[in-house]
This record gives C-alpha cells, structure tokens and sequence, in this order.
C-alpha cells in the first residue's frame, strides 16, 4: 500500500492553488453585492424614519415627507405581477417538461429566450399597448402585467428545467400505482422539484422588483396614496428615479433611503418565501 | 386474493425494434412466477406488458392479449385502471423524496381521492406490517422522509406502497438488484409471506433467487419466451438445449 508515503509538493501547490482560486472567486461574486449593500445603508440609513415610512412625499421645498405610498404601491404591482405572472409560467414549465418534446414546444422555448433578452422598457410599451390604451388610463394593474410578462420567461425555464430534474422513475413509481397523468405531473413530479421551482420564481420575482422603465408608461407614478387597481400608482423605483434626477438635496437624500427600502423588501420576501418553504421540508428529503 | 395472469400472443416494440415475440404463458394464483434470462432479452420488457407500463415509453407499444383474472388488460379498460390491480416494484427502489413514509405508502389511495383518515392509518399500518418494515419505522412515519431510508429500507417501503392499493398481482422487477444479502433475504423472506395474499411474477437476475422464490420460472432469450415450466423441472431437467446452457453458465 502507498497511505503513508508523503503527498508530493507539487500535487499540495496545486491544490492550494485551486482552494486559493474558488475561495478568491468567492469573494470577487460577494463584494459587489457587500459594497452596493454597505453605500446603501451608509447613504440611506440616516434618512429613514418613521415619517418616510408613514407618509406621502411633500411638495417641493417643504421639509419630511416619505415614501409610504411608494412602498405599498410596489408591494401592490408586484403582487398583481406575481398573481398573473407565477401561475402562468409554471403551467408552461409543466407543460414543455412534461409534453414539450415536439417542435411546438421548441417554438415556445425559442419565444421564451427571446422574451427573456427583451429590454424592459420594450415590454413597458407592449403592457402600455394592453392595457393603458384599453383602460384609457395609468394602472397599478398595467404596472403589474408588464412585470408579469417579464417574469414568464424566468419561471417557465427554470420550472421546465427544474421538473427534468426530477427521475423517470419517481414518475414511473406513480404511473404504477395507477395514478393518472395530470395528477402525477402536479402532485408528485411538481412537488417533487418544489424547492427548484421556487427558486426560479424568487429569481425573477427579485429582478422585476426593481424594474423601473416598464413602469414609467403603466403604473406612471403617484404623489398620494392609491388602493384602486385601475388608477395610476407609486412605485418605489419610479420614486427613486424622480427623486434621483431632481436637483434638491432632500430628494436626493430620500432617493438613498428609497433605494435601501427596496433592497430591504426584495431580501426579506425572498427570505420569507424560502423559509416558509422549508417548514414544509422533511427530514432527508432534499 | 391473488388471479391468474394469463398471456396470449403477445408482442411488444420499442418504435421498429421488436422486443417481444409471440409469448404465451399462464402465471398460476397465489404462486411466485419468475422470468430469467440474460440481459436484453425482453424479460422486464414482458412484465411493464402486464400493466401497460411498458406504453409509457415514448414510441413504445405492444399488442396480444393480457389477461388477469377475467379483466382483460389491453381491451376494455385503462391503463391507469389496470395498473390499480396490478403492483409494481422497480429495480432500484424509487420512494417519492419530498413525502414522508407515511406518505408514501398512503400516495396510491391519497392521489386517487381517498380520503377516510382512519382507514388510511390502518391500511398503511399493515402494509408496511406485510412489508416487514413497520418497526423500524413505526416512531417516525410522518417525520422522516422515505429517502432517509437505507436502500434495503427503501424498497421494502416501495413494496408496501405497492401492497397498499390492494392489488391483485404483485410484479417485481429485479426487486433485490441493487441491494446487500441481507436485506435481499429480507425481502425473499417477505415473496414467501406475500404469495398467500397475491399472485407474484419477479424478474430476476439471480438463478438462486429464482430457485429459491419462485414455484414456475419462465426463460426468456431475444424477447422469445423459451420455456416455462415448473422451476425445478426448468433447473434440473430443461427440456430445451438453450436453457440447459444458460442455468449452467454456458453464457448469459
């Protein structure tokens, strides 16, 4: 047996060497998340308050005011992108995972790519052309189709890619015990790629979340407060982008502090959704 | 109660290939029929014919007719109703990841729509008492996943998922391929007990197992059913001069 001969020198620089890499990538991917994180909280921490998160922004020259209406509203249009956007990128997941082997299926998948490389403020235009033009006006509901359309794209890759994931024989073990088709699909293959699926959901939900030109023709913005799914609606990166390019100092501090809400919103709903997924997770299972 | 299965004429094709030819056979209630042969020869194809799983395959069809009992299996019915009479334990044991054991062994009732929760605890109690692995998992049958068990574990869970829908025939595909000794006698063990309560076909590469388990063994050769008869008669005094060879050790 060779266990106690010495490792040779060179065999340990070249794994030190590779360890020294991966972990120097690891910092390289974290540090710009680290730095765009610290300036935020650095410029934006000493401006949040509890008027900035209770109030409605105050005209040009008064002092205070918040962005309270901003954050509902974003909360709002993401919803309603999510409640559109989520079912129907799944179901087309599911559909070319399960039945997307013909050359339909190829269409859709190419559509989806190219859907996917889409500018943002292109699909603003498309949910302008829905939805304002049918309406006759700026909506919180136009705002949230158009961050819809750009979440399918996401989800329905990652859903398709997620359930192929899954092994034929899981599926076989249900087919034989006479579980029909559609059933498998959804309760035992879907289920089974669950933690994927959500992935890719959190995915693109994070990315719409921070979308700012497809909301500039939709949910077109509003000083006061707005529940109505069909009137013009704040949203707090149009609040970021109309306070950024303002020339007042106090809406420059408050643009920071926007910025930071936004970033606080999109960790902690990501969070949440992972851990209320795992309370479901079982021992071993993966 | 276990039926009889009852082959006639079948045939099986995966796209152009044809993977069966001609087979006949008549599988006897309450016994353990096993299907040996070399690899490729047809043998898990003949049993995924019994339940039409063989038609999940893409391209993949069969013609003939499968009888089991008086219901005939390509004529008549569904898939999905046949495979409800008909258990199927595969070649690596494939428990769903994400249910837990409980789960499991409830999955075929479950997903059908049964819903009676008292009966579901009672059934999925003596499945997996059938199954000989309720004590090792009795204390924690809705907190642990089924893949946390070990592979022997595991398949004996797959079988008492299989039990737990009330089949009439049992199909076991290579069951103990993939398992240690021990918990291969486990599960031989278990083939013994199951035969008073279901009608047992097991595709094996292990002639000892076959031997051992099975009361008739059919040989199978390039999707041609060779011979079947009784299993001693097939290993000790074949009547063909290819089973001879193949039982003792010629090829294959």
């Amino acid at each position: 047996m060779m266990a106690d001969r010495p490792v040779s020198l060179l065999r340990r620089a070249k794994n030190g060497a590779a360890t020294l890499a991966a972990a120097a990538s690891v910092v390289l991917v974290l540090a710009p998340l680290g730095a765009v994180f610290g300036y935020l909280v650095y410029k934006g921490i000493g401006s949040i308050n509890w008027a900035f998160l209770t109030q409605t922004p105050k005209p040009v020259g008064e002092a205070g005011g918040g962005m309270a209406n901003a954050i509902a509203g974003s909360v709002l249009i993401l919803l309603i992108g999510s409640i559109v956007g989520v079912p129907v990128g799944i179901g087309a997941g599911i559909y070319l995972a399960e039945y997307g082997r013909t050359r339909f299926g190829d269409l859709i998948r190419f559509t989806a790519d190219v859907l996917n490389g889409v500018p943002s403020i292109i699909v603003g235009i498309v949910a302008y052309g829905l939805v304002v033009l049918t309406q006759k006006h700026f909506s919180a509901l136009a705002g949230g189709v158009a961050l819809a359309i750009m979440m399918v794209p996401t989800i329905t890759r990652t859903t398709e890619e997620m359930l192929l994931l899954v092994p034929s024989a899981v599926r076989e073990a249900a087919y034989g015990l006479g579980v029909s088709r559609w059933r498998t699909t959804l309760s035992i293959t879907l289920r089974t790629a669950t933690s994927g699926v959500i992935t890719g959901v959190m995915l693109a939900f994070a990315r719409v979340a921070g979308e700012t030109a497809p909301l500039l023709f939709t949910a077109f913005g509003n000083q006061f407060w707005n529940w109505k799914l069909d009137q013009p609606t704040a949203a707090l990166p149009l609040q970021i982008f109309t306070y950024a390019i303002s020339p007042f100092d106090e809406w420059h501090r408050q643009a920071w502090a926007g910025a930071l809400i936004l970033i606080i919103l999109i960790v902690v709903s990501v969070s949440a959704v992972r851990i209320a997924a795992s309370r479901g997770m079982l021992k071993g299972a993966h | 109660m276990g039926v009889g299965i009852q082959v006639d004429q079948l045939n099986a094709w995966f796209g152009k290939t044809q993977a069966l030819y001609d087979i006949n056979m008549k599988v006897e209630a309450n016994h353990a029929t096993a299907v040996i042969g070399p690899s490729g020869c047809g043998k898990s194809t003949f049993v995924r014919c019994l339940n039409r799983m063989h038609e999940t395959i893409p391209e993949a069809h069969a013609s003939g007719g499968v009888k089991i009992g008086d219901v005939d299996v390509y004529n008549g019915s569904s898939a999905v109703q046949i495979r409800r009479r008909i258990g199927m334990v595969f070649q690596k044991p494939n428990p769903f990841p994400t249910m837990s054991i409980y789960d499991n062994v409830a999955a075929g009732l479950k997903l059908n729509g049964f819903t009676d929760r008292k009966r579901l605890d009672e059934i999925v109690e003596r499945s997996l008492k059938l199954s000989a692995l309720w004590e090792e998992v009795k204390d924690t049958l809705r907190k642990k996943s089924g893949a946390s068990l070990s592979g022997g574990q595991q398949q004996r869970l797959c079988i008492a998922r299989a039990l737990a829908v009330e089949p009439q025939v049992l199909l076991m595909d290579e069951p103990c391929s993939a398992l240690d000794p021990i918990s291969t006698g486990k599960i031989e063990e278990l083939i013994f007990q199951l035969k008073e309560h279901f009608t047992i076909v097991i595709v094996t590469h292990n002639m000892q197992q076959a031997s051992r388990v099975a009361e008739f063994t059919g040989f199978f050769l390039l999707g041609k059913l060779i011979e079947f008869d009784k299993t001693e008669k097939i290993f000790t005094t074949p009547s063909d001069k290819r089973t001879e060879d193949y039982i003792t050790g010629r090829f294959g």
